[in-house]
């Protein structure tokens, strides 16, 4: 016999009390976990994919939609640029490396993305097999891309106009995979890599006579242009320089990344009070059913004194009592909020735009279990005191 | 008040209870009035008296659970009133190691099972529960068979014995038994007052039973009658 059994004996008494006391814990944690796992590998992830990239160059339009479509593909693009934009660029002082992107197609869902081979090292990318594309319709995929279509180096694929699924198909452009990128939990697994030239060549058709070609190369467009300054001066020069042109805007991934995180975080602040808002009545059933305990127990803490136990363990009793429904609630809160986040990334997310996993842990998922005890001693703190002041005068008249 | 004379061993040196006029008050009412007895080893002792005389309040006082306000109260070698100075922590040691208390009602914990609520007691006196000494105990009382039963699938006969057994358990000095027949038949009387003596005969205990039956007062040979109030 123990404190411990008693207590397990007390819980087991009243089970649907201490089952709505745990359920409301664990829903304030597991909501509170889910939040944090969600923004906090969003973020990551967004970071990750931004590291190296100091600017993005691209159409007018909504900034944002900029970086979106540039930097994490996930938007489409405000339109297109002069692919002598790409010259201009390389030829500022200000710029270190600028290095093309062109969008427009894509192979079931993941984009086609006219580049060139330096790419995969702003990405800290390395070929897990084959090698990389040399010439126009060759292609390297992302090992995402490889997973899910199961193309291998020297198979071949035709791309579908537009960047989802469901467009019209290139059929007389064919391309061939020279090799599959290793993974890199980041945003060029789910890309497939091609020059420049053959986003054009799909989409330009063959040339008349040679007027036609000529036209057809000074028409020629890419979709943006990812930059990284020569120095930190550039950073407040090089936007302001591009926006002046009349067809060019600049976008800062790190700006609209952070402005994209302030409207959202409105959504994920209202989520986390909703999160709080649970802790808070959980703290309270705390409170109400250690309450009613002490009106059901009052002969039994009573019989405590009596035996010989202080006023110092009967308090400790109903406080441990609070922790341990607490403590049972935040653990089984956490596993929940694991376990959403895990189905969510698998459910919600087939092509893996926003990979999600809930196998990720940080130290504010401790900070919530430490939040959710202090919470549950909190609640417990006063229906503990009035224990402790349980009278020993009058017990036995009181039969 | 005038409590009748104590027994001649009452007054033995060696007594485990010795009481000296003593007195309590509760709301500036007199509740006991220079009461005087002492109580041997192994003595069997009834405090008698109508409702509201002091007999749960004198069972009290001798363990520890109130204070009272003058004379000299000595239990099992302790000066109760010297033990209270040390604070009440010290009379709740003193009345775990000492002290076997029979409640009117048998007072056990319900979500427990029989044998549990023998080891609970030992726990909450802060002794190392003795799963061995209580089934020997709950066998002692023939109730071995009932060690798993909660408390309230129980008569109240198999409650009273339960509360008997816990009390025993710990092998006080004195076990003080308050109204411990109180709405029992005859035969249900008889057996625990039976069990009561025997098994305070068996571990060398005075018992004190406060009571206002007739049936129990007869069998015991010493008797403390407290006036009305």
């Amino acid at each position: 016999m123990s404190t411990a059994r008693l207590l397990l004996a007390y819980l087991h008494a009243r089970p649907l009390a201490a089952l709505l006391t745990v359920l409301l814990v664990a829903l304030g944690v597991g909501t509170l976990v889910a939040v944090t796992l969600v923004t906090g590998q969003a973020q990551q992830r967004m970071s990750r994919d931004a590291a190296g990239i100091d600017l993005v160059v691209g159409a007018k339009g909504s900034p944002l939609q900029l970086v979106l479509a540039g930097v994490f593909h996930l938007d489409v693009p405000p339109g297109n640029v002069p692919a002598g934009a790409l010259g201009e660029l390389r030829a500022n002082r200000m710029v270190a490396q600028a290095m093309p992107l062109a969008l427009g197609d894509s192979l079931r869902g993941f984009r086609i993305v006219g580049t060139e081979p330096a790419l995969l090292d702003w990405y800290g990318a390395r070929l897990a097999r084959g090698a990389t594309f040399q010439a126009p319709m060759q292609a390297v995929l992302g090992a995402r891309v490889a997973r899910d279509t199961g193309l291998e180096p020297g198979g071949r694929f035709v791309g579908t106009h537009g960047l989802a699924p469901g467009g019209p198909v290139h059929e007389d452009h064919v391309y061939t995979v020279t090799g599959v990128l290793a993974p890199t939990g980041g945003v060029i697994d789910r890309l497939v890599l091609t020059p420049v030239e053959s986003v054009w060549q799909v989409h330009e058709g063959e040339p008349a006579d040679e007027t036609e070609r000529r036209i057809l190369e000074a028409e020629r467009e890419i979709t943006l242009v990812l930059v990284r300054y020569a120095s930190p001066l550039a950073a407040a020069t090089l936007p302001r320089a591009v926006n002046a042109s009349d067809r060019l805007q600049a976008a800062s991934p790190a700006v609209e990344s952070a402005r994209l995180f302030n409207l959202v975080g409105l959504g994920v602040d209202g989520i986390r009070a909703f999160g709080a808002v649970l802790m808070a009545a959980a703290a309270l059933s705390v409170f109400v059913a250690l309450f009613q305990a002490l009106s059901d127990r009052r002969r039994e803490l009573a019989l405590m004194r009596l035996l010989g136990a202080s006023p110092a363990r009967l308090f400790t009793l109903l406080l441990l009592e609070g922790l341990v429904l607490t403590a049972i609630g935040a653990v089984v809160g956490t596993v929940l909020g694991h376990a959403a986040v895990e189905l969510a990334g698998r459910w919600l997310s087939p092509t893996g735009e926003w990979t999600l996993t809930g196998f990720d842990f940080d130290t504010m998922q401790g900070w919530y279990l430490a939040g959710a005890l202090a919470l549950g001693a909190l609640a417990a703190l006063p229906p503990a005191i009035r224990a402790a002041r349980t009278p020993l005068a009058g017990v036995l008249s009181e039969n | 008040m005038s409590p009748e004379p104590a027994s001649p061993g009452s007054a033995a040196p060696e007594g485990v209870a010795k009481v000296e006029g003593l007195c309590v008050a509760r709301t500036g009412r007199p509740v006991l009035r220079a009461v005087s007895f002492s109580l041997s080893a192994g003595a069997r002792a009834v405090v008698t008296g109508p409702s509201g005389s002091g007999k749960t309040t004198l069972l009290s006082v001798l363990a520890g659970l109130v204070s009272f306000d003058a004379g000299r109260v000595e239990v099992a070698g302790e000066d109760l009133g010297r033990l209270a100075h040390r604070g009440q922590r010290a009379l709740d040691r003193f009345r775990a190691a000492r002290i076997g208390l029979v409640p009117q009602q048998p007072m056990l914990f319900g979500v427990l099972g029989v044998l549990d609520n023998l080891l609970a007691a030992q726990h909450f006196a802060g002794r190392q529960p003795d799963r061995a000494g209580a089934l020997a105990m709950l066998q002692r009382l023939g109730i071995e068979e009932l060690r798993d039963r909660l408390p309230g699938r129980l008569s109240r006969g198999q409650q009273q014995r339960v509360a008997i057994a816990r009390a025993l358990l710990n092998r006080p000095a004195l076990i003080l038994a308050d109204e411990p027949t109180a709405n029992l038949d005859d035969a249900a009387t008889e057996r625990v007052l039976t069990l009561l003596q025997a098994q305070a005969d068996a571990e060398g205990a005075a018992l004190l039973v406060a009571t206002h039956d007739a049936r129990v007062r007869e069998r015991f040979a010493q008797s403390l009658a407290l006036p009305a109030p």
